[in-house]
């Protein structure tokens, strides 16, 4: 018997871990509707955006008798100023947005994770010259910078744009991440890892951080909406040189084209500001409802 | 007026006087004032790198196309001396002592001349946008912060009831929209489908016909006109001073001088103000100061979209025309001013916090 006690687990129950959590957490989030409707939302957007473009065959012929047509059974979401369908613009100009809004989080939350805990376990010397880095990128006008950037390197891959993004975002996360670190070092377990001479590595990759995990997915939330934001700015703005479609680039040509301001066109530019922003809003309403829930000190007595 | 700050930083300071008093660098308005000085030399420094040393920089382009618009008239090296005045900055002088004019040149805020109207200094094309960014953006950026403070403060008050899941709710949602879209939405339709609003009359920082000066027809006007920036940087950032001044209310309701403060039967107006308001407040006054740079960047799109005359539609403009010295010469400043911006809310916190103006023997 000892020995089924010692052997490793089955797959049915190395999944049942996570499925009891995942199902633990859905019932904790169906408290909180507003929580509840922004995960529907990021599951269908980004559906909408990976999967959906597998099933729907990409049209890109403009077609001059169809310009600016209103919402019909042929074009849903109405036509552009070529003609050409609006709703297929909005499935498959989904995915570059989410891409890079997700690698420019990621690479940001992972500078401010590294640096972070490294200023606030090593300390010192260390600790006060990243922090002074941190606090004069903190001050810096970012999207000004990112101009400027934009209009010297000229991005022209959504990777390139996704680095560039990355590493001007990470700094208030950095701050955050180093004063949780070291609150969380002067915690009795991490002096238990400490006295038992785990070793470093250990004690912030296997005490420290894992205590952050809700707090730092939080945070990557954030950083998306961010990187999403600044995207779109540096494309509408006609910054970056133009290449396929996107939501912002959408939004470029409806403004440039003058869309804005002919009632008919209504759908034309209604369309990506409605897709942004729903991903915006259910992204924030997720990640504050996570905040709501990681952190009960907030939690109302709802 | 003794506070519950003040009597808890005399306690601290009487604990400890020495952390405080001895090493001068470590107070806070010396460590701001480096923190300033620092932000703008690595602002400065970046664009210098970014202009001259990129391969491809900016210079080397104006020098090829300098050439080729003269279809070879115009040596290499002639060229490379038109470049150099254009830049302000001498070419043929090694790099490092480019780089020493460079930041003498922009200590005496000299920053070139504007490559489209040669003849134009740099200097005064963003004399004349600056000064509206700021007033746009200042305008909005407070009105959000004292309106917010006074929700949050209420929501935090009356937690749980309707009123504080509106507001928060209400707020959290409007300031998640990108500023550039909220602003097409209004200009879609107040502008166009419903008609409420002329957006082309609001063009431009002020009237053609009108006379600046300090009468009440130029200011109603430039407020006219700078309205709808102004609308969406209360909007945008509206949301963040209710949160974050209910969540820090909230925190601050639970302190033990607060209770202690009820427990002597000091009123409810007392306490909310001088206790609970004041110490909630603090820490926002620092991010009031980090919000200035990132609604100045943002500014650059709402202004394009409202054809406001800032600096962001500048810089846009000077972008797209690749006009670099006028790109160069707006970073710099733009960030300087956002620096400074800070550098205030910083003194103004040692101000507000007694536990900083006192210690250090600073006037408080």
């Amino acid at each position: 018997m000892s020995a089924g006690v010692l052997s490793r687990p089955t797959m049915g129950q190395r999944l049942l871990g996570p499925w009891s959590a995942t199902v633990g957490f859905l019932r904790l989030l169906s408290k909180r509707p507003v929580g509840l409707i922004g995960f529907i939302g990021i599951v269908f957007f980004l559906l909408l955006a990976f999967v959906a473009p597998m099933f729907v065959p990409f049209q890109n012929d403009p077609s001059l008798v169809d310009i600016y047509q209103t919402p019909s059974q042929a074009h849903p979401l109405g036509t552009d100023f070529q003609g050409k369908d609006v709703l297929n613009q909005i499935v498959f100009g989904g995915r570059d947005i989410l891409t890079v809004a997700i690698l420019a989080a990621l690479l940001s939350t992972v500078i401010a994770i590294t640096f972070g805990s490294i200023a606030a376990t090593v300390g010192g010397k260390v600790d006060s010259t990243i922090l002074a880095i941190t606090d004069v990128v903190l001050t810096l006008p970012k999207l000004i910078l990112l101009i400027a950037v934009a209009a010297i390197v000229r991005p022209t891959s959504f990777v390139f744009l996704a680095v560039i993004l990355g590493l001007i975002q990470w700094s208030s996360l950095l701050r955050q991440i180093r004063a949780q670190v070291l609150s969380l070092k002067e915690r009795d377990y991490v002096e238990a890892a400490r006295s038992l001479d785990l070793g470093l590595m250990h004690i912030v990759f296997r005490e420290i951080l894992p205590t952050m995990r809700s707090y730092i997915a939080i945070h990557f939330i954030f950083a998306m909406t961010d990187a999403m934001y600044a995207q779109i700015f540096i494309v509408f703005l006609g910054l970056v040189p133009v290449s396929g479609s996107n939501w912002g680039i959408m939004l470029y040509f409806a403004q440039g084209q003058g869309a804005l301001f002919f009632r008919d066109s209504i759908w034309y530019i209604l369309s990506p500001i409605l897709a942004i922003t729903l991903v915006q809003l259910s992204l924030v309403s997720f990640a504050s409802a996570l905040e709501d829930i990681f952190n009960p000190r907030l939690r109302g007595s709802a | 007026m003794t506070t519950a700050v003040a009597a808890k930083s005399q306690v601290r300071v009487a604990m400890n006087p020495r952390r405080y008093l001895g090493d001068s660098w470590r107070h806070p308005i010396t460590r701001a004032v480096v923190k300033a000085v620092l932000t703008i030399w690595v602002t400065t420094s970046l664009t210098f790198l970014l202009i001259r040393l990129m391969p491809g920089s900016p210079v080397e382009l104006k020098i090829d196309e300098l050439i080729q618009s003269s279809n070879g008239a115009i040596s290499y090296e002639d060229a490379k001396a038109i470049a150099s005045s254009l830049f302000a900055i001498n070419l043929n002088a090694p790099i490092h002592e480019q780089y020493l004019s460079f930041i003498w040149n922009l200590l005496h805020l000299d920053l070139g001349n504007s490559f489209l109207s040669s003849g134009t200094s740099v200097t005064s094309i963003i004399i004349a946008v600056l000064p509206w960014t700021l007033f746009s953006v200042g305008t909005g950026l407070l009105l959000s912060f004292v309106v917010g403070i006074g929700l949050g403060l209420l929501a935090a008050y009356r937690r749980d009831s309707i009123l504080d899941r509106v507001v928060s709710t209400g707020g959290s949602l409007i300031s998640s929209i990108p500023n550039y879209l909220l602003a097409l939405l209004m200009i879609l339709f107040l502008g166009v489908q419903w008609k409420l609003i002329n957006f082309t009359g609001m063009r431009g920082a002020y009237s053609s016909g009108m006379q600046p000066g300090f009468t009440l027809a130029f200011i109603g006007d430039i407020f006219y006109h700078a309205a709808m920036p102004i609308t969406i940087y209360f909007l945008t950032q509206i949301g963040h001073w209710i949160l974050s001044m209910r969540s820090a209310t909230l925190s601050a309701l639970e302190e033990d001088y607060v209770t202690a403060a009820r427990a002597r039967g000091l009123s409810d107006g007392r306490i909310r103000t001088a206790y609970v308001g004041r110490n909630a407040v603090l820490p926002l006054v620092t991010q009031l100061a980090i919000s200035v740079g990132l609604v100045v960047g943002g500014a650059a799109v709402i202004e394009q979209i409202f054809a406001y005359q800032g600096v962001g539609l500048r810089l846009i403009a000077a972008v797209l025309q690749r006009d670099y010295p006028v790109i160069q010469g707006i970073v710099m400043l733009t960030t300087i001013a956002v620096v400074v911006a800070n550098l205030a809310a910083d003194l103004l916190y040692s101000k507000l916090d007694p536990r900083i103006g006192r210690a250090g023997g600073a006037s408080g």
